[in-house]
């Protein structure tokens, strides 16, 4: 295949889980901001989600003089010099398959173009007739029914290991960056667990990840901070856990490797031991922010390993010349 | 579809024999089927206005173009000679040059051309082919009387929509493949295919052959696409292409793979940032030292368009005769250039009778056509001729023959032309039909694409 192709699926991919994950992380900043006790700090709420993409909050202020919740639902949806925002997430996935439309199935691209129409010339004043929840939940679910066109229809050959490997590189930084912004709440203080505030919060943070009802399932016990961990870092049947979208990397990337001794396959492998074998107690006595961190780190390291690996980047090309 | 008596011609007498059983609206209910059909497959081509591009459909006319074997015979004959000629003629000019020492073609005209390659000098291509695809564009003014209007040999497009027009067709008259036989033109890309595989210089048994494409933004882009599908081979821009040890590679999620045979749709000057316009992003750098070395093929050759520009389009008759020892079968249409100061005055006389062209235009651009124009249009075209005049032929118009047309709910006559596609290998071949254009506004002579025109099947029969 050619490396072009493989980079456009990859990228395409990436946009709409990276779109998925920006809805959930407002719908539940949304829900926050309607508790009674914090009605007076709205903004509070949605602020943390300008600093989980690096460089968005000084983007945010260049183009707004006021931060409210209005202000950042628009940057963070709506807002085209935002390359993070929703809209940009969907065009640039929706550029990338209109590139490549041969490679994927008539039905995957004709789900993604027409999640593009609605979007394209949606205004904030159209958002607000939406309604904000109505439109988060629509493209929660205009992702999820990508997600499984493609599955259903597609050949599952080297074009979908590419779009497999670009949703769960960029769930996993997902997911690690939503705990990591949320990394206060979930620091065991010493005190009692249980409170109101806790609670909610926790209960928004499982929500984000649409992980609420597995929580419930999976511990039958109170919200536990270690216990949200380790449900979203190590447990391998959780879908947006960083442990289960390093086990489909790890298949996914053998598959494509075939013999070949590919560097991404070690990288993948070596975090992927971390998750697998790793203990959140352990996690937590060495610091789940330095974790996340160097999570994170790895993480990205292997996205341009792929794409080195793979010939994506052409300067690696000329590079070995 | 009629001779001049007002008779049905006999090619047409079949199909007319079951236009007779159709109603107009069963007509115009095909078209729009059609129509949809061509937007569902996505057959579509880009147009540049206001600095955006939008896609759109070329409008297809659903009455076919049809020609008897004679006729046809006559066309492929006189299309074969020519492009074989052209060939020769590129290898002499970029060899010998021995047209241009026996006084023929004048020597300014092929070394001071724009594209003119000195870098082709002296290489030797397989077969000694350069125009592996050609298109030729043709008029037909009387019965047995076809003229060429003009010669394509750089990156000729058009063969999509013969392809896909008979597949619309075939479903919305299959009767009429029924009952008569119509040469089929499916199998060009197979041996689009194989001539391309037969110029590779690897001795792999499986050459691996490309198609480049300049990308989506490209007005042709979707006959890239479409070519490269039908092949089976990979479409490539500039950016998976890379040069290494002397050979041309691309880039693939496998590892750098091979790259034997480029067909490439990318005008000359893209195809190599290092030797050409060097701010190219569309061509890959160091391509045309490998050309040079010969581990590469191209189709088309770098430096055909020498041989298509319009002015030295006066001079294919006399290819012909000097290199193939034959009469020219298809005429030529009496030129004027305007670098002369004697045609020029005849011409500026005679404007209003007269088309102008740019030597290098295409797509009915930059052009002035005297029986459509006003006075001052006229005068002002007159300046600008004045301010290069070596960039501008004239020629008689013609009495383009029409062909019937389906037009808001009636069969009224429209101008139309022909490009067959001739293919050149170890043999030069031409597909049965080729594009037929038509002018869809009335009495109008221009049949682009980019200008309003439309597009019909043409259908050759097998029985004379």
């Amino acid at each position: 295949m050619l490396s072009r192709t493989a980079e456009n699926l990859f990228w395409m991919a990436r946009g709409m889980e990276r779109a998925e994950n920006t809805a959930r992380m407002l719908d539940v900043s949304f829900r926050m901001s309607l508790l009674p006790s914090t009605i007076d700090k709205q903004a509070l709420h949605f602020e943390p989600i300008l600093d989980i993409a690096p460089g968005s909050g000084r983007r945010f202020h260049e183009l707004y003089d006021e931060l409210n919740h209005e202000t950042i639902i628009r940057y963070v949806a709506l807002e085209p010099e935002n390359g993070g925002s929703i809209w940009s997430l969907i065009h640039s996935a929706r550029e990338n398959a209109r590139a490549q439309r041969t490679a994927i199935s008539s039905e995957a691209w004709e789900s993604l173009n027409s999640t593009w129409l609605q979007v394209q010339n949606l205004d904030f004043e159209g958002l607000k007739r939406w309604g904000y929840r109505d439109f988060f939940d629509w493209v929660k679910e205009r992702s999820h029914l990508f997600r499984g066109v493609v599955f259903g229809t597609m050949l599952h050959d080297d074009a979908f290991r590419f779009i497999r490997l670009g949703t769960f590189i960029e769930r996993a930084d997902n997911t690690a960056r939503i705990l990591d912004v949320k990394y206060h709440v979930l620091l065991p203080q010493g005190e009692e667990v249980g409170g109101l505030i806790d609670y909610y919060q926790w209960g928004a943070l499982l929500r984000s990840v649409g992980a609420f009802r597995a929580y419930r399932n999976v511990y039958r016990d109170t919200v536990y901070p270690w216990r949200i961990a380790e449900l979203l870092i190590l447990r391998e049947d959780m879908p947006r856990s960083l442990h289960h979208c390093y086990h489909n990397l790890i298949g996914t990337l053998d598959e494509l490797a075939g013999k070949k001794q590919l560097e991404c396959r070690n990288l993948a492998g070596q975090t992927y031991a971390r998750l697998k074998y790793g203990r959140v107690s352990r996690i937590f006595r060495s610091g789940l922010h330095e974790f996340l961190t160097s999570f994170i780190e790895s993480n990205n390291t292997l996205g341009m390993q792929i794409q080195e690996d793979f010939l994506m980047i052409p300067a690696a090309v000329a590079g070995a010349a | 579809m009629r001779s001049s008596d007002g008779k049905v011609r006999p090619a047409y007498a079949d199909f007319a024999g079951l236009l007779d059983g159709l109603s107009i609206e069963s007509l115009v209910t095909k078209q729009i089927a059609a129509e949809e059909l061509f937007r569902r497959l996505g057959i579509t081509f880009a147009v540049y206005a206001d600095g955006g591009s939008t896609e759109r459909l070329i409008p297809f006319d659903l009455i076919p173009r049809i020609l008897d074997r004679a006729e046809w015979e006559l066309v492929e004959r006189g299309c074969i000679q020519r492009v074989k000629a052209i060939n020769v003629f590129l290898y002499d000019i970029y060899h010998d040059q021995e047209i241009i020492k026996a006084g023929l073609v004048p020597a300014d005209f092929v070394l001071l051309n724009s594209a003119y390659r000195p870098e082709m000098h002296g290489i030797e291509p397989p077969n000694q082919v350069y125009a592996h695809i050609a298109g030729i564009d043709l008029i037909r003014t009387g019965e047995r009387d076809f003229f060429v209007l003009e010669d394509n040999v750089r990156t000729p497009s058009g063969v999509s929509y013969v392809l896909e027009n008979r597949e619309i067709m075939m479903r919305l008259f299959p009767d009429a493949f029924s009952g008569q036989s119509i040469s089929p033109v499916g199998n060009y890309p197979e041996r689009l295919l194989e001539n391309l595989r037969a110029v590779s210089p690897s001795d792999d048994e499986h050459p691996v052959v490309v198609l480049l494409t300049p990308g989506r933004y490209n007005s042709a882009y979707f006959e890239h696409v479409f070519l490269a599908e039908q092949m089976g081979i990979e479409l490539v821009e500039g950016g998976d292409l890379f040069v290494r040890d002397g050979h041309v590679w691309m880039r693939t999620t496998e590892g750098p793979v091979k790259v034997d045979v480029i067909y490439r749709r990318v005008d000359d000057a893209f195809m190599d940032p290092l030797a050409f316009n060097s701010d190219s992003a569309l061509g890959v750098p160091g391509l045309l030292s490998v050309i040079r070395s010969g581990r590469v093929a191209l189709a088309n050759a770098l430096g055909t368009g020498v041989a298509d520009d319009k002015a030295m389009y006066c001079y294919v008759p006399r290819m012909i005769e000097f290199y193939l020892g034959e009469h020219a079968i298809l005429n030529n249409v009496h030129t004027y250039m305007l670098r002369d100061p004697k045609q020029r005055q005849h011409v500026f006389n005679n404007l209003h009778n007269l088309v102008v062209k740019e030597v290098q235009g295409s797509g009915g651009y930059g052009m002035l056509i005297g029986p459509a124009s006003t006075a001052e249009e006229r005068e002002a075209y007159k300046l600008r001729v004045m301010q290069n005049p070596e960039n501008y032929i004239a020629q008689p118009t013609l009495a383009l023959s029409t062909a019937p047309t389906l037009i808001g709910g009636e069969i009224v006559p429209r101008h139309v032309d022909l490009r067959p596609f001739v293919l050149s290998g170890k043999e030069t071949s031409v597909i049965p039909g080729g594009l037929t254009r038509v002018a869809l506004v009335k009495d109008s002579l221009v049949v682009n694409s980019s200008q309003g025109g439309g597009t019909k099947d043409t259908w050759v029969l097998e029985r004379s």
